[in-house]
């Protein structure tokens, strides 16, 4: 794939509507399919302290039902068309995509607009919602990597960070959420500016702009000026906190293990990004899989995530394993984390990884989805539409110690947060975790 | 359009290896499978699960690519490999830049006869793949799936889990292994996929080149346990620890290449959402089950499964039960849903819906190189792949009497069994220490 193949400056639109939404649109004649997909600032991150998951509810209630349609006519409309459209909520945005026929462009847009600026949260849909919430949350109860993340969440980000309260709410929270907070979520967050919308597919760019200006341009917002999207800071982890929730039942146990990492924009995120890649995902999980999977055999599961986003999102490593190996697999990991921080990598394994960032774009922007949010990255992180074109030498520029100063920065074998869930350990272990 | 697509082009070489390419000039990739006609279907007791563990000993290397090497050189030029174990087959796959696919040629055609299968590799092998049985377990409806085929299919393999019995997992060995892989891992007994940016005539040059010459093996033996008629309802109930209840119905449906299989589709798309193969799930909120179940908030969500298969397998209804529901009333409202399908209660409106979406559903399925590739390998060891090339046009000719007769056939209680997933611990939170 070369230069202008990739999508660019060239073939990329770009519009900022006079509400302040910023719109995007690439064509990919291939196929007779389009996919819609965007954002806007109303995350979790808004989330009052006792309404846990207020903001995941509101964007799951949007499309139960507007002023102008019910329940039935959106599905309809929807399925029947072969069409599809999600509104999710996430920590800083909330997020939208959808995907559709070409030629049902506009009924999707027109769909995505009525619903995000006239739900009616009618309360015999509040209901079922909150009840269908409710049950999903009991059942990832059961879930030990989920039990175990949450816990990661709260030890790695205490003192009421927001990224430590869970995004979704708990079974108790979302009770207590009436149908009048919804309301007001609705009526402060959803708002045009800060918005993204992102038009990939077989539709002529100016074509594609014009059709979103079409749904959502006359969108005013409110007179209040918006919130500016908060961004906390870095906690530090003062000394290393643990946590064991133990799950009657369980069969396998799930750890996770890390620290508050770098956002996307700091400067050396590319370091880390690269850093993270040769120790937990490069190969078979890179050098924690080599130990932990494939040369003990300890896990069926074992690698490292760098979750980056707008504020500093955790770096983790994660693992599922047998309980008698949970004291193993810690000291595995901690061992392997050990050696990178001392030596960092190997010039061979610092080559293998950024011919991997940059080999891989072809298969990332194979289809709509994936050069969607490609160009929805580009926007909300201020990267600029020639990103992809500068993308190989901004990999090829870093250089190991860059890796290595990155990754010292912020990861320590002797200070991190872990939480554990599984079964009981055995040999009263949970005293040593 | 600039994205040229060509026809299916199908051979079979001297060696019995049955080839299927199709050029797609849509991006710069490309997708290579190979597909083993063997599966947990092939299994007898004792060996349950080997088919799954031989799938990962292809990954622990062979004498020209050691263990972890092929990781590393897929990486390195940005692509993705991986490898499925299902009931009817074991199937490898690379999608690389379209350049590199000669890359992914050379690693099937090496581990297709020369995987090493060294003994201390088996064994750290074993630990993994009880860990991943574990990791299942952890699921309730791990449970209830196990629990249910077992109930529905007494002679048929299709009765124990892919993943395997924990038993058989503890005990077998690296010659069984071994024996199993040489049984069944022959040109004669796989199927090989590309789709993507390449020149077809030129692959099939290099293919040729490194398959050509791999023996031919003596056929594998036939799986002869056909499962008898069932001689009415069964029932399953699985008591665990869980914080919700689950219904899991299977019916007795035909094998995938019978006629019946697509009418039967249809009657899936009707009760529980649009499916196509290939496609987005696209959701079900305008379907009948969650209708009658998800709107009057009995339950928290429902599905539907149509598994195309080798033998006739299963139509699988799938509900989470709401909190504060039991799972009683649910079945009632589920039963009185499936009388009214089985009793004829289909209209031209809906099957027409139902055909609609499936060309959507395909239409998005046709963006991929690795889905395509996928689903003509799949295709042509059940049916042929004509199936899945055809299944737009096979659909539309599904007459409105056809789905209704079907409905009447299939969706009989004699020919199902129910399985529950009943929570013994309900409301119990996890306990906590630290």
């Amino acid at each position: 794939m070369n230069g202008t193949s990739l999508p660019g400056p060239h073939d990329i639109a770009r519009r900022v509507l006079a509400n302040g939404i910023v719109v995007l649109a690439r064509e990919n004649p291939h196929a007779p399919s389009v996919v819609v997909a965007g954002s806007l600032n109303a995350g979790s991150i808004f989330d009052p302290p006792e309404r846990a998951g207020l903001a995941a509810f509101t964007a799951a209630a949007l499309l139960r039902g507007t002023l102008q349609r019910d329940f039935a006519a959106i599905h309809e409309l929807l399925e029947s068309n072969g069409a599809s459209l999600t509104i999710g909520g996430g920590v800083h945005s909330t997020s939208f995509s959808g995907k559709s026929l070409a030629e049902d462009l506009p009924l999707l847009l027109d769909l995505l607009s009525d619903s995000l600026r006239n739900p009616s949260f009618e309360p015999v849909q509040v209901e079922r919602l909150r009840g269908e919430i409710v049950t999903g949350l009991k059942i990832r109860e059961q879930d030990t990597r989920y039990v175990a993340s949450r816990a990661f969440r709260t030890l790695a980000y205490s003192d009421g960070h927001p990224y430590g309260r869970p995004m979704g709410g708990t079974p108790q929270s979302v009770a207590a959420i009436s149908r009048d907070d919804l309301v007001a979520f609705h009526r402060q967050h959803y708002d045009p500016r800060g918005m993204i919308v992102v038009v990939v597919g077989a539709v002529a760019p100016e074509e594609a702009l014009d059709a979103v200006e079409r749904a959502l341009g006359d969108w005013t917002a409110d007179a209040a000026p918006a919130a500016l999207l908060p961004v906390p800071g870095a906690p530090q982890l003062d000394r290393t906190r643990t946590e064991f929730v133990a799950m009657p039942g369980k069969s396998q146990t799930d750890l996770v293990l890390g620290v508050p990492g770098p956002s996307r924009l700091a400067p050396e995120w590319y370091a880390a990004n690269l850093a993270n890649h040769i120790l937990g995902v490069f190969g078979m999980y890179g050098r924690i899989g080599a130990e932990v999977r494939e040369r003990r055999g300890l896990a069926y599961y074992s690698y490292s995530r760098l979750d980056g986003g707008l504020g500093p999102g955790p770096w983790r490593v994660i693992a599922g394993v047998n309980p008698v190996h949970v004291e193993q697999t810690i000291a595995a990991i901690r061992a392997e984390i050990r050696r990178f921080l001392e030596a960092g990598p190997t010039s061979q394994e610092l080559a293998d990884s950024k011919a991997n960032f940059i080999g891989r774009l072809p298969l990332q922007l194979e289809d709509n989805e994936g050069i969607a949010g490609a160009i929805l990255s580009m926007e909300r992180y201020g990267l600029g539409l020639d990103y992809l074109q500068r993308y190989a030498s901004l990999i090829e520029a870093i250089s190991e110690a860059d890796v290595l100063d990155a990754a010292r920065r912020y990861l320590d074998p002797d200070r991190y947060a872990l939480a554990v869930a599984g079964p009981a350990l055995p040999d009263g272990g949970e005293e040593g975790v | 359009m600039t994205g040229r697509t060509t026809q299916i082009a199908r051979y079979v070489l001297d060696n019995g290896l049955t080839i299927l390419l199709k050029e797609v000039h849509t991006a710069p990739v490309a997708s290579w499978w190979v597909l083993y006609r063997v599966g947990s279907r092939n299994e007898r007791t004792g060996q349950t699960g080997i088919s799954h563990w031989v799938e990962h000993m292809l990954f622990k290397g062979t004498p020209r690519f050691p263990a972890g090497t092929l990781d590393e050189a897929i990486e390195r030029v940005g692509g993705v490999w991986n490898a499925q174990t299902s009931f009817d087959y074991t199937a490898y796959f690379e999608t690389l830049p379209a350049q590199h696919i000669g890359l992914a040629l050379e690693i099937e055609a090496d581990r297709m006869q020369n995987a090493l299968f060294d003994l201390a590799e088996v064994e750290a092998e074993r630990t993994v793949i009880i860990s991943e049985r574990q990791g299942s377990e952890n699921s309730p409806t791990f449970w209830l799936h196990e629990e249910t085929r077992a109930a529905a299919f007494r002679v048929h393999p299709y009765h124990h889990p892919i993943i395997g019995d924990m038993a058989d997992l503890h005990t077998i060995t690296r010659d069984e292994l071994y024996a199993h892989y040489q049984t069944y891992y022959a040109p004669n007994n796989a199927i090989a996929v590309a789709v993507g940016a390449f020149d077809a005539a030129e692959l099939l040059r290099q293919i040729e080149a490194l398959y050509g010459a791999i023996p031919r093996r003596p056929d594998p033996p036939p799986v002869t346990r056909t499962e008898p008629p069932q001689q009415g309802e069964r029932t399953v109930r699985v008591e665990r620890p869980g914080n919700a209840s689950y219904i899991y119905l299977a019916y007795r449906a035909p094998e995938a290449a019978h006629p019946d299989w697509i009418r039967l589709a249809v009657v899936d798309s009707i009760l529980a959402g649009a499916s196509a193969p290939g496609g987005d799930n696209i959701g079900n909120r305008t379907s009948r089950l969650y209708r009658a179940l998800v709107e009057t908030e009995l339950a928290a969500g429902v599905g539907g499964g149509l598994y195309p298969s080798v033998d006739p397998y299963l139509f699988s209804i799938m509900v989470t039960v709401r909190d504060g529901r039991t799972p009683e009333e649910v079945q009632d409202a589920l039963d009185r849903e499936i009388a009214r399908v089985s009793a004829g209660e289909i209209s031209q409106a809906e099957l027409d819906k139902a055909k609609k979406q499936a060309r959507a559903l395909f239409a998005y399925g046709t963006e991929g190189v690795t889905g395509q590739a996928f689903w003509l390998a799949f295709a042509e060891n059940f049916s042929g792949y004509a199936w899945y090339a055809d299944y737009l046009s096979r659909l539309d000719a599904v007459t409105l009497d056809e789905v209704q007769d079907a409905a009447a056939r299939y969706l009989r209680r004699s020919q199902r069994t129910v399985g529950w997933f009943i929570p013994v611990n309900e409301g119990d939170p996890p306990g906590r220490a630290s």
